[in-house]
């Protein structure tokens, strides 16, 4: 349940960029989360219900975007997208392949006024 | 700028994790600084993270000044299984959080500035899910593989296994009792972290220590702390 933690840097965040730019109220919030980044879409979604209640956010709509995982392989350099959360390289088959997208835990853009 | 009251998009397209990031880059120079080895160990609750840092710290109390940073969600019971080594430990308790951070992490070595450890270990909250996430500052994540627990858990848990630097393989002196597939446990290893070192140890016999210990001098060595202390002056 680091979800509750990292919605908590989430609001935060949101918060202030929104006082940044002058505006008061946070109507929708959009995030991308990679597969591939531990995070559990639907438990941040509840952290999200729960946490968002006494901030600028209030009553916000929270749009996830799932972000699917790819993968270079170290020994060919192929790319390519993990069938599962194993990266071994579906072409030379070495185990382990670089993540080079999957990972994201990112705060992408919202709606304020 | 200041149009309030109309809607508007603001795009910010920013790591959640950035703030832990900084945290833990500062961290890394505090380590750096005082050429201490900061290792981030993690694991399952009761795969012998703290059996392996106590026969750790006394068995290396003559040769390295060390700090254990050790996080529970309750209680000071590792912190005072580790006391009386010579090291110095800190108690982290982080109540509801289930991993430990950055910023946690470095209010813990702004108690640590006296003793100038020359390693620092980080037993990280019991949990193989979470604490992935979050970079500490460490120079090293060693993770712990109980033979008690299945040999498939690095595949079960790749999102952790993954980042390992080490995996160590513990209470090996009842593998046999409890039928410990060692070769599947390798494949597991290898099929996620294929180039993590991998060591095999038995806190309780002794069996596979000295390549524990050789491991974190190694790891000093490659940070550049040593064993042999570079000369005044040519040190970037």
């Amino acid at each position: 349940m680091h979800e509750l933690s990292l919605m908590d840097n989430v609001l935060q965040m949101a918060a202030e960029h929104a006082r940044a730019q002058e505006a008061t109220a946070i109507h929708k919030i959009t995030m991308r989360i990679g597969d591939m980044s531990g995070v559990s879409i639907d438990a941040l979604t509840f952290a999200f219900d729960v946490l968002a209640r006494d901030t600028m956010a209030a009553g916000a709509e929270l749009l996830i975007e799932p972000v699917k995982a790819r993968c270079r392989c170290k020994a060919c350099a192929a790319e390519f997208t993990p069938d599962s959360p194993i990266t071994t390289c579906p072409g030379c088959g070495a185990p382990g392949a670089t993540l080079i997208e999957g990972r994201e835990i990112e705060l992408t853009s919202m709606e304020v006024s | 700028m200041s149009d309030s009251g109309a809607l508007r998009t603001i795009v910010i397209k920013e790591s959640v994790l950035d703030k832990n990031r900084a945290i833990a880059r500062a961290n890394r120079q505090w380590f750096d600084e005082r050429r201490c080895l900061a290792l981030n160990l993690l694991s399952s609750p009761g795969a012998g993270k703290t059996s392996l840092l106590e026969r750790t710290l006394t068995d290396l109390a003559d040769s390295r000044r060390m700090a254990v940073i050790v996080g529970d969600l309750a209680t000071d019971n590792d912190a005072r299984r580790l006391n009386d080594r010579g090291a110095a430990i800190v108690q982290i308790n982080t109540l509801d959080i289930c991993h430990l951070d950055a910023d946690m992490v470095a209010r813990a070595c702004s108690t640590l500035t006296e003793v100038e450890p020359e390693v620092c270990f980080i037993e990280n909250v019991g949990n193989m899910v979470c604490p992935a996430s979050f970079d500490l500052g460490e120079h090293a994540r060693v993770v712990l593989l109980s033979v008690t627990e299945g040999e498939d858990k690095p595949v079960k848990y790749p999102t952790l296994f993954r980042t390992a630097d080490l995996v160590v393989i513990t209470k090996c002196d009842i593998a046999d009792a409890v039928g410990f597939d060692r070769d599947a446990a390798i494949r597991s290893v290898r099929a996620v972290c294929p180039e993590a070192d991998v060591i095999e140890v038995s806190a309780r016999t002794a069996t596979g220590l000295n390549a524990w210990y050789d491991w974190i001098e190694k790891r000093r060595s490659h940070a550049g702390f040593g064993p042999s202390p570079v000369e005044h002056g040519t040190q970037e």
